[in-house]
């Protein structure tokens, strides 16, 4: 039976291997000269008197293109693997008829579904994880520069990183072999495998996924690092202060469900309101020349100090970075159990109902 | 002997539509049984039944002793060569001896490789483009060559050409003769049957109609030709299954154990063919009320 299986998926195999052995190669090639080029210019910039922040957006802007390549890749692996080795596993052969033929073999059909399922279930395990690992590995200095555009722990790079890309092929394999047991046809059971795995794929970071922990809340004051925009509407209203999330210090890669101004009543505002003739007030005369040395954002500090004064605080609700590989274990977990399940259901109704 | 095939009140239902119903039959080993019915009579229910393909919604069935599919070893014991005769198409006619060898135990791959051989094969060949005896021929040579105690052929040649379908029947009873199998072989042309099969079953729109020794069969069924009478006014002992009239004449088939002596009838011989559609036509004339289910051992 092993070599059933095998005869069967060594050309799927193939191409696999072959296309993870191409973005291996480049990967390869490429990582090398990207991560040393990283080490030197932090190495550079770490003694210079404008700090790093300047290399770390030039870099990220560098590398922004294939950085979303080679991470849309691993994102898509597991729906390809669900649509191309899962719905026609089974589908193909009650389409064709062939189950008749080797469910009459000295060999009963659990054994039969027990051999296919478990070694494309592995291989398509492999495949993600090979993927994953390499882009991983590739990806590593970009990531460390991408934290304030994609934060390791919200929903894009938290799901092509790690070990979930391995949970999500185990599934989306799972879902594939069902859908086409069910509906018998290789082509609506692509289409319907595709549709539901994107529909999880979308649901969970929406509804599951910012519940497995608890979220971290805290009440932060406000600073540079949290401000979005602050203007000054024409008339006589006052100034007005926006606030976004906040991405410095602890909030680095982290995952911040909601941010918002509360006022010294802890009510949330949409802006914050201050005075035009506070320290919030423009320069007069136009932006003011900054002295030698001073860091951008320096003339805003006594603002910030008058935001403080008036009770303004910033609540945040986050899922800190450091919670990247539990995050990452619960994840995988429940997405392998989610395939075992539907492996599970495959068993049963192989056994009772299908002919 | 003990039986190949025993059902017992066996029934297959899909929602509220009944493929077989109350099926009873007790075949036994080393016979080639016919099983003959018009298209959508339930024969194919009936064999998918019989390989565990299906499972009953009613009654019993017996294989070889034990219940269909149950495990490798009862596998083992059927060969089934299904309808359309099924091949991977991807899989040359190698690939599909390796795939019998590695599944079945009781594989003789020397059996296997010279009726390829004896066939012309070629076992480069991918199965997807062999012509439709040919990959009936390769269905049957898997059958074969797992050594089954009993083969189950649904339909094998139906898509044949009568030259392919002759060769076909004939190679199959080589096969038969050469390995002593039990086969059951359904086909819905009882002119297929004729030439191969000693045991006969008639399947009507979802039931056994008729089941029994071909030659009993033949023996006990008689066409009588007449002057017009009445057919209620035979013998208790002589069963009409059919009856037609003309102005002047009564044309009767009746099944009989005991020999007829009334001088009033011509009596003569049935063939298969007479005999199996005189079943038939009784079913649909009988088809508003439950019809007689006929078994003779």
């Amino acid at each position: 039976m092993i070599w059933l299986t095998w005869r069967q998926f060594r050309a799927q195999a193939a191409m696999m291997a072959a296309a993870l052995a191409v973005l291996a190669a480049i990967l390869a090639l490429t990582g090398p000269g990207l991560a040393d080029d990283y080490s030197t210019g932090i190495a550079a910039c770490a003694t210079q008197s404008g700090g790093c922040s300047d290399f770390v957006q030039r870099f990220f802007q560098d590398h922004q293109d294939p950085f979303l390549a080679v991470t849309a890749v691993v994102l898509v692996l597991p729906a390809l693997i669900g649509l191309f080795w899962g719905s026609p596993l089974i589908a193909r052969e009650l389409e064709a008829g062939t189950h008749r033929l080797v469910w009459n073999q000295s060999i009963t059909r659990t054994r039969w579904l027990a051999v296919k399922l478990g070694l494309t279930g592995l291989a398509a395990m492999t495949a993600a994880g090979l993927g994953s690992l390499a882009v991983d590995w590739w990806s590593s200095p970009i990531d460390k520069t991408a934290a304030d555009n994609f934060p390791r722990m919200e929903p894009l790079l938290f799901d092509a990183r790690g070990i979930v890309p391995i949970g999500y092929a185990a599934f989306a394999f799972a879902l594939g072999v069902t859908v086409g047991m069910l509906v018998r046809r290789t082509l609506p059971a692509m289409a319907i495998t595709l549709a539901v795995f994107v529909a999880v794929q979308i649901a969970m970071p929406l509804l599951v996924r910012p519940h497995l922990i608890a979220p971290t809340r805290s009440t932060i004051e406000i600073t540079e690092s949290s401000l979005a925009n602050i203007g000054m509407p024409p008339g006589n209203a006052p100034i007005r202060a926006w606030l976004k999330a906040p991405d410095q210090g602890a909030y680095t890669g982290a995952w911040v469900l909601s941010s918002q101004a509360v006022d010294a009543s802890g009510h949330a505002v949409a802006s914050i309101p201050l005075s035009r003739s506070g320290a919030c007030a423009p320069p007069q005369g136009g932006p003011a020349q900054q002295p030698a040395g001073a860091k951008p954002g320096d003339e805003l500090s006594p603002c910030f100090a008058e935001m403080k004064r008036l009770g303004y605080r910033q609540r945040v609700t986050y899922q800190p970075s450091s919670r990247f590989w539990a995050f990452q274990w619960y994840e995988t977990g429940i997405y392998t159990a989610l395939a075992l399940a539907l492996a599970g259901f495959c068993f049963w109704r192989i056994r009772r109902r299908l002919s | 002997m003990t039986a190949v095939l025993r059902a017992h009140g066996l029934g297959k239902s899909y929602g509220r539509r009944w493929a077989l119903s109350d099926c009873t039959l007790d075949v036994p080993a080393g016979r080639v049984v016919g099983l003959v019915g018009p298209n959508g009579a339930g024969k194919t229910t009936l064999l998918n039944l019989a390989v565990g393909m299906l499972a009953p919604t009613s009654g019993t069935i017996e294989v070889l002793g034990g219940r269909p599919a149950a495990g490798p070893a009862q596998l083992a014991k059927v060969g089934f060569v299904a309808q359309d005769t099924p091949a991977y198409g991807g899989l040359s006619v190698e690939d599909h001896l390796r795939l019998g060898a590695r599944l079945n135990p009781g594989w003789v791959d020397d059996l296997a490789r010279r009726r390829i051989e004896r066939l012309g094969l070629d076992f480069t060949q991918r199965a997807g483009k062999l012509s439709g005896g040919q990959r009936a021929q390769l269905a049957l040579t898997l059958g074969v060559a797992k050594r089954p105690e009993l083969l189950i052929l649904d339909e094998p040649v139906a898509s044949l050409d009568p030259l392919a379908r002759r060769e076909f029947l004939q190679d199959l009873m080589e096969a038969v003769a050469e390995h002593e199998l039990s086969v059951v072989l359904s086909s819905h042309l009882v002119s297929d049957l004729e030439r191969v099969c000693d045991y006969l079953i008639v399947l009507v729109a979802s039931r056994v109609q008729l089941a029994g020794d071909l030659d009993t069969l033949l023996a006990t069924h008689h066409r009588l030709t007449g002057a017009r009478r009445d057919p209620a006014t035979l013998p208790a002992d002589q069963h009409v299954i059919a009856a037609s009239h003309t102005d002047r004449q009564t044309t009767l088939l009746v099944r009989t154990e005991a020999p007829i002596h009334d001088p009033a009838w011509t009596v003569g011989q049935l063939g298969l063919e007479d005999l199996v559609l005189a079943y038939m036509g009784a079913s649909a004339a009988n088809r508003d009320h439950r019809p007689a289910l006929e078994v003779i051992r």
